[in-house]
């Protein structure tokens, strides 16, 4: 009989490790380079998260909210940070939120410079979308293993992954966010005379702002979800809580991990929700979409939406 | 007035180079065989219009005659494929970027379908958006912005946000936007066919009172023939990319030298499109009768002045005792009316009093001739008028 194992002759696998070897030899101080800003910009958020007392930090996480999104947002928030301090997972909780805070920094400046110039140039569109529809369809746990060959194990690296996989939808929803402004206002920037440069600061960008924000929210959910899968590359957080909750079959220990998770990213996800929907006219399709199915698929939902 | 805008054997191609398209319209091919030949589309083809300064130029056209695509050539919003457009004597089409942005800003401006207004943009920042783009001051630009904010009677809107105002108010923004860059040509872009008939048209008369002040050079384009003709100082009606006719508008409504523009002039109200020119008789040169100037006409006389002017109407019994040398005064005795002959029939038939004779005044209101309910009757019924006299009466 002809057997499909006959035909497993390409040995792929060898080439891949292959070249990943050759990229971590021979690019050492790229990695190196890449690792530096996000490193030292990880370690001061979390110091700076970790210092602060915990009440002030409720504090101001609560008027933050209160800012962005509105009075029960921010009651919202300041329970639930409440409820994380209870549950004993207060420092977890924020480590978890500096590498999402870093994160966001860092996808924030490349994902909207990005977007913008994907939106402006279609061949730079047509080099971009299929980068980011292998990025965004290869699912989160393929990412750990080039990371871990080329950065290494930890945090760091982790973060490193968490990045990668948040800043697409980041790059998308700026990109449909300038294309989308109504052609009719951007003909009538032409007509009186807009430069380049006029036509995105005086136009595009702040049309497309409410669609960049719902990125944004996107961003943060899929970094929040990341955060916790790079515990398996060595990650410190709350998803390293879940790990060794699991490992240890302390059912407890687990789900107290998964309740400050979920608390966290209930408070992450209202607050740039708020932001986007109070932003002139939200992209309601973007806002709307349900918060657990976004949790658990958000590559999915990324798909149908854009 | 003298010529402001030139429009110059203009072709517009879409689809691929333009050159196989164009020589085969030189050559006479229909639009549909350059479609059939060479997979082009033919947008506008060899169009040449001359706009006055300081009239409102109407293009008119169905859906895909290229009329959107001859204006948006003006601007360069769209680029034409061939032929010139010269703004006093410079041509438009081989501007650089540089130069044609320097133009936009300060020599054409636009208004838009849909009033493209930034939705985030309090209304007077709406119109100081021209200004600002030009780099000028915050402060000079407010004033302007106020000033010709008070000019569309929105004083009192510049803090508003475009949504809370209604879309006859959206688009006096998208007015006031247009004219705060000072610029003296102004595309109007179906500038009034997104809004209901009667704030239609109120814009419609906004327009034509800030016009009688701004004379602006305004080339207008619309699918509405009535609005063509209630605005347009001229019209250009267009035809698959083509102006199939160009011309006054009574003299395109009395002459439509064509069935499809025919087709249009059926329905309309010619009372409001006629003036009192067009049905008058003219007079003829002043008598001295008994020592008095007298332009006689169907019923007597009207005694005039040195310079034309209208002193009083004899009745056709009396010019005998005028003539045997009778007192002027007494005679003049029976009443009548005068109107302008830039009034429209419309206006005329409200003046008409039984038996009274009405006299047409020129712009110096001196008396070019006389009206009578007949003609203007004549005149609506519409089989061609007989041509018209525009003679002054010499006295």
């Amino acid at each position: 009989m002809f057997d499909a194992n006959d035909l497993a002759v390409l040995p792929v696998a060898r080439w891949i490790q292959a070249g990943v070897e050759w990229l971590s030899y021979n690019f050492r101080p790229v990695f190196i380079a890449i690792k530096w800003p996000i490193e030292n910009g990880l370690a001061l958020t979390d110091a700076a998260l970790q210092s602060v007392p915990f009440p002030i930090t409720v504090l101001l996480f609560s008027a933050v909210a209160w800012k962005l999104a509105g009075r029960s947002t921010a009651l919202f928030t300041a329970v639930s940070l409440v409820v994380i301090a209870a549950l004993g997972v207060w420092s977890e909780a924020m480590t978890t939120l500096a590498l999402i805070a870093t994160a966001i920094v860092v996808c924030a400046v490349i994902g909207i410079p990005v977007g913008i110039w994907s939106a402006r140039n279609d061949r730079v569109w047509n080099v971009v979308r299929p980068i980011l529809d292998i990025m965004q369809t290869t699912p989160t746990f393929v990412y750990l293993i080039p990371v871990v060959m080329l950065f290494g194990v930890g945090t760091v690296p982790g973060e490193v992954a968490v990045i990668v996989t948040a800043v697409p939808p980041l790059i998308r929803f700026t990109n449909i966010g300038i294309r989308q402004v109504d052609k009719e206002i951007v003909e009538a920037g032409h007509a009186f005379g807009a430069d380049s440069r006029q036509l995105l600061w005086e136009i595009q960008l702040p049309l497309a702002v409410p669609t960049i924000l719902g990125g944004l929210n996107q961003t943060v959910l899929t970094a929040m979800v990341m955060s916790v899968v790079i515990a398996m590359i060595g990650a410190e957080g709350l998803g390293l809580v879940v790990m060794q909750g699991l490992g240890r079959l302390d059912v407890g220990h687990a789900a107290i991990g998964g309740i400050a998770i979920v608390l966290l990213a209930m408070i992450l996800d209202r607050v740039t929700q708020g932001m986007a929907s109070r932003s002139g006219r939200p992209n309601r399709a973007a806002v709307k979409a349900g918060f657990w199915a976004r949790l658990f698929f958000p590559h999915k939902l990324e798909e149908i939406k854009t | 007035m003298s010529e402001r805008l030139k429009i110059d054997n203009l072709y517009k191609i879409y689809g691929g180079s333009p050159e196989p398209a164009i020589s085969r319209l030189r050559n006479g091919a229909t639009k549909d065989r350059v479609l059939a030949e060479t997979g082009l589309v033919v947008g506008l083809n060899n169009v040449s219009l001359s706009i006055e300064s300081g009239s409102i130029y109407m293009i008119m056209g169905l859906s895909g005659s290229g009329k959107s695509t001859l204006a948006r050539c003006v601007n360069r919003l769209n680029e034409p494929s061939a032929g010139k457009i010269l703004l006093d004597g410079r041509d438009l089409v081989a501007l650089d970027e540089q130069a044609l942005r320097e133009v936009r800003r300060t020599r054409v401006s636009m208004v838009f379908q849909h009033f493209a207004l930034l939705p985030n943009r309090t209304v007077r920042e709406n119109v100081e958006f021209g200004l600002k783009l030009r780099r000028i001051a915050p402060a000079v630009r407010r004033r302007k912005a106020e000033e010709i904010l008070a000019v569309v009677g929105l004083a009192a809107w510049g803090e508003r946000m475009p949504h809370e105002l209604s879309g006859g108010m959206r688009q006096r923004v998208g007015l006031a936007r247009a004219l705060a860059t000072d610029a003296d040509v102004l595309i109007m872009d179906e500038a009034f066919s997104a809004l209901d008939p009667l704030i239609r048209a109120e814009m419609q008369d906004e327009l034509l009172r800030l016009q009688r002040t701004l004379q602006k050079t305004i080339l207008f384009i619309t699918h509405d023939f009535q609005e063509a003709l209630k605005l347009g100082t001229r019209i250009a009606i267009m035809a698959d990319g083509e102006v199939v006719r160009e011309g006054e508008p009574q003299d395109i409504v009395l002459d439509p030298q064509s069935d499809y523009v025919a087709e249009f002039t059926r329905d309309v109200d010619r009372s409001r499109v006629f003036d009192v020119r067009s049905a008058m008789s003219a007079a003829a040169a002043a008598d001295l009768i008994g020592g008095h100037r007298v332009v006689l006409c169907a019923n007597g006389g009207f005694a005039i002045d040195g310079d034309g002017r209208v002193k009083g109407h004899i009745a056709r019994a009396r010019i005998d005792d005028l003539r045997a040398g009778a007192d002027i005064a007494p005679l003049m005795a029976s009443s009548f009316s005068a109107i302008s002959a830039d009034a429209k029939l419309l206006d005329v038939s409200r003046v008409f009093t039984a038996g009274q004779p009405v006299a047409v005044l020129d712009g110096d209101d001196c008396i070019i001739g006389t009206v009578s309910p007949e003609a203007v009757l004549r005149q609506l019924s519409s089989s061609p008028a007989a041509p018209k006299s525009k003679e002054k009466v010499h006295v």
